[in-house]
C-alpha cells in the first residue's frame, strides 16, 4: 500500500544484518528452538490436509470410502491399489477435461487483456497532467473496495437482452472490468517509482507520448505487469461466483462450476473422484504459483486490497 | 476442444491487438488537433478505455442496483422500502448478518496474528528453511474455495458410529473414545461457522505473513539495537519497538481480509449452502437471485453490502491520500 512497499527488495538487505543481530541474544538457542517447534507444528497443520487429499485421489473408491488415507502408513499392501483410475473418471465421466480447457479459455484473455489498458491509463496518471488528474485516481482507489455483487443484476439483464449470458465473452469482458481497478493501482504505483529524469529526456529527445509508453515505460515496468497478471490469473481461475452466475453449469461451466456440481454436489460421487477433481482443479494454480512466487509477493505488496 | 483453447489463444492476441489499434486511433486523433488541445486531450483518452471498463461494470450497476432495491422480484413495479423491511424483519435474515458479523469478528484477528506468528518466527530460522515454510504457510492461496472443499471434506467427513471414519477430526475424536459428530451441522456456538472460518483462515494466512513478513523486514536494525542496549526484553522490543513501526501493514492486512470475510461466498457455498445456520450475505445474495429469483431482494442485499463498505472506502481514501502528500 504504501510506497515503501511497493519495493520490499529493498527490505531483504537488512534482513541478513537482522540475523547476524538476533544470534548475539542473551538466549538464542532457546528462542530459536521455540521459533523451530512453532513453525514445523503450523507447517505441519498446513501441508497435512493437502496432503491427505493427494493420498485419497489415488485411492480405489472402496478403499477410499472406508477406511482413512493415514492407514496407508500401516497398510502396506494398499499401496499396491493405488490407481490413476480416478483421475481418468473424473475428467471423462465427470466432465473435468472440458471444464479445464474451459477454464483455461475464460482466464487467459480475462488475464492479458486488461494489462494493455490499465498501463495506458497508468502511464496517463503517473507523466500527463491534466486537470482532475487527482480526484480521478482517488476514484479508482475507491473502486478497488467496492465488492463486485454491485454488477451482478443489472449486468445480467443486460447479458439477458444481448443474448451472452452463459458465453465466454460474457465472463471475459466481467473479470476485465472488475480487475481493471486493482490492475491501474499497482501498475501506477509502480510507475510512480521510475526515474522521471529517464521519461524527460525521452520528451526532449522528440518522442511522442505513445512512443514513451511502449519503447520505456512499458518494459519497464513488467515486474509490475507480471505481478498483476499471476493475481488476476490465480483469481479468474479460482473463481466460483462469476462464472455460476455469467456462465453456470453447462458445456462453458469452468473446473470449479463443474467440480463443485459434477462430483461434490452428487452423493454417489466418493471421497475418490472428488479429491482426483480437487487435485485436478488446483495442479495448474499451483504450479503457475510456484513459479511466479517472486512476482506474486511483488503484487501483493504493491497494494492487494481488491474488492 | 482443442478448438475452444484455439479460441482463447486467438482472443488474447486479438484483444490485445485491438487495444492497441484502439490506442493508436485515439493517438492520432488527438494528434489531429491544434496543438494545444491534443496535450489537453491526450490523457482523457488514454484513460478512457479502462474508466469505459469501470464505469460499466462498477459505477453504473451501483446506480442501478439501488434503483433494483426499491423495486420488486422482477424489477417491474416500485415496492419503496420493502424489500429492506422484509429482509431486516426476517428471523433468517437476522441470523445471516449475525453470522457475518461473526466471520468479520473472528477472522481477520486471526489472520493477522496468525501471519504474524509466522512471519516473526520463520524470519529467524535459516535462509532455507524460512523460505519452504512461508512457502508451505502461502500455498493454499494459490487454491480455490471450492479445492479447499475438496481438501477439508477429508478433514470434517463424518460416518455414523460403529464406521470407519475417513474424516480427520472424527478419527482423532473416535480413537479417544467419543462418539463422532457431525461437525458441520453442529450449531452449538456456531461451532460449524467457526470450521467454515478455518478454511478461510487456512488459505489467507499466507497473504497476512507475505505483507507482514515484508514490514518486519524493513523494521531498522539501530531501533531494535537501540531498545537491546536500554535492557528491554524481547517481548517489549516486539510490542513496543516492531509492532508500532509495522501497524501500517497491519492495517492494511486487516481491511484488506474484513473486505474479503464481509463479501465472502464460495466456502460457504460448497460447503453448507448456508444449511445449519451457517448461511452469510454473500450466499443469501446468491440463493435471492438464483433459488428466489428475486431482483429486489438480492438487490437489496447488495446495497445493504455497498453501505457497510463506505466507512473502509472512506478510510482508504483518506489513507492514500496522506501517504501520497508524504512521499
Amino acid at each position: 500500500m504504501t510506497s515503501t512497499q511497493t519495493t520490499p527488495a529493498a527490505a531483504t538487505p537488512t534482513s541478513k544484518t537482522r540475523k547476524r543481530a538476533a544470534s548475539r541474544e542473551g538466549q538464542p538457542q532457546k528462542a530459536g528452538w521455540f521459533a523451530r517447534i512453532v513453525v514445523f507444528i503450523l507447517c505441519f497443520l498446513w501441508i497435512v490436509p493437502v496432503l491427505g487429499l493427494l493420498l485419497t485421489s489415488f485411492r480405489p473408491r472402496d478403499d477410499a470410502n472406508e477406511s482413512g488415507w493415514w492407514t496407508l502408513f500401516w497398510t502396506p499392501s494398499a499401496w499396491g491399489r493405488m490407481t490413476f483410475d480416478n483421475y481418468s473418471t473424473a475428467i471423462d465421466k465427470g466432465g473435468l477435461g472440458e471444464a479445464f480447457v474451459n477454464s483455461l479459455a475464460i482466464t487467459l484473455p480475462a488475464t492479458f487483456i486488461p494489462v494493455l489498458v490499465a498501463a495506458f491509463a497508468a502511464y496517463a496518471f503517473t507523466f500527463m497532467d491534466f486537470p482532475g488528474r487527482n480526484f480521478l485516481f482517488l476514484a479508482v482507489v475507491s473502486l478497488l473496495v467496492v465488492p463486485n455483487y454491485i454488477a451482478f443484476v443489472p449486468i445480467l439483464r443486460i447479458y439477458g437482452d444481448l443474448q451472452i449470458a452463459g458465453t465466454f465473452p460474457a465472463v471475459w469482458l466481467a473479470h476485465i472490468g472488475f480487475g481493471m481497478s486493482l490492475a491501474i493501482y499497482i501498475l501506477r504505483n509502480y510507475m510512480a517509482t521510475l526515474p522521471k529524469s529517464l521519461i524527460e529526456s525521452a520528451k526532449i529527445d522528440g518522442a511522442s507520448h505513445f512512443q514513451t509508453f511502449f519503447r520505456l515505460v512499458l518494459p519497464m515496468s513488467v515486474p509490475a505487469l507480471a505481478a498483476f497478471a499471476i493475481f488476476q490469473f490465480l483469481w479468474v481461475w479460482n473463481d466460483l461466483l462469476v462464472a455460476l452466475i455469467f456462465i453456470g453449469p453447462g458445456d462453458n461451466a469452468p473446473i470449479t462450476v463443474a467440480l463443485r456440481n459434477n462430483l461434490m454436489g452428487q452423493a454417489g460421487s466418493g471421497q475418490n473422484l472428488i479429491t482426483a477433481g480437487g487435485f485436478l482443479s488446483m495442479v495448474l494454480p499451483i504450479a503457475v504459483f510456484l513459479a511466479m512466487q517472486r512476482f506474486f509477493v511483488r503484487g501483493l505488496t504493491a497494494g492487494a486490497v481488491k474488492g | 476442444m482443442l478448438l475452444k483453447i484455439l479460441n482463447a489463444l486467438i482472443t488474447v492476441g486479438v484483444g490485445v491487438a485491438a487495444a492497441v489499434v484502439l490506442y493508436w486511433v485515439l493517438n492520432k486523433l488527438a494528434e489531429l488537433l491544434p496543438g494545444r488541445w491534443e496535450d489537453r486531450i491526450k490523457p482523457f483518452l488514454y484513460i478512457l478505455p479502462a474508466y469505459a471498463a469501470l464505469v460499466f461494470y462498477l459505477v453504473y450497476p451501483a446506480v442501478q442496483t439501488l434503483v433494483f432495491s426499491f423495486a420488486n422480484a422482477q424489477s417491474t413495479e416500485w415496492v419503496g422500502l420493502d424489500n429492506y423491511t422484509k429482509l431486516l424483519q426476517s428471523s433468517g435474515f437476522q441470523d445471516t448478518l449475525f453470522n457475518t458479523l461473526l466471520w468479520m469478528a473472528v477472522v481477520p484477528v486471526f489472520t493477522v496474528v496468525l501471519g504474524l506468528a509466522m512471519a516473526v518466527l520463520a524470519d529467524r530460522l535459516s535462509p532455507m528453511w524460512e523460505s519452504t515454510s512461508k512457502t508451505i504457510i502461502f500455498l493454499p492461496m494459490a487454491i480455490s474455495a471450492v479445492g479447499a472443499g475438496t481438501v477439508w471434506g477429508l478433514i470434517y467427513n463424518y460416518r455414523p458410529q460403529g464406521r470407519e471414519q475417513i474424516g480427520l477430526q472424527n478419527a482423532i475424536v473416535t480413537a479417544l473414545g467419543f462418539d463422532p459428530i457431525v461437525w458441520l451441522q453442529t450449531t452449538e456456538f456456531h461451532l460449524n461457522s467457526f470450521f467454515l472460518m478455518i478454511m478461510l483462515l487456512w488459505a489467507q494466512a499466507g497473504f497476512s505473513m507475505v505483507l507482514l513478513s515484508a514490514a518486519v523486514k524493513g523494521v531498522p536494525e539501530d531501533t531494535l539495537e537501540a531498545a537491546r542496549i536500554d535492557g528491554a526484553n524481547e517481548r517489549a522490543i516486539f510490542f513496543r519497538v516492531v509492532v508500532p513501526q509495522i501497524w501500517g501493514s497491519v492495517i492494511t492486512v486487516y481491511v484488506t481480509t474484513l473486505i474479503g470475510v464481509m463479501k465472502i461466498f464460495d466456502i460457504v457455498y460448497v460447503m453448507t449452502n448456508g444449511g445449519f445456520n451457517t448461511n452469510v450475505i454473500g450466499n443469501q445474495f446468491f440463493n435471492e437471485l438464483f433459488t428466489n429469483f428475486n431482483n429486489g431482494a438480492a438487490a437489496a442485499i447488495v446495497v445493504l453490502l455497498m453501505i457497510a463498505t463506505v466507512p473502509i472506502m472512506w478510510y482508504q481514501v483518506r489513507n492514500f491520500r496522506r501517504e501520497e502528500s508524504m512521499a
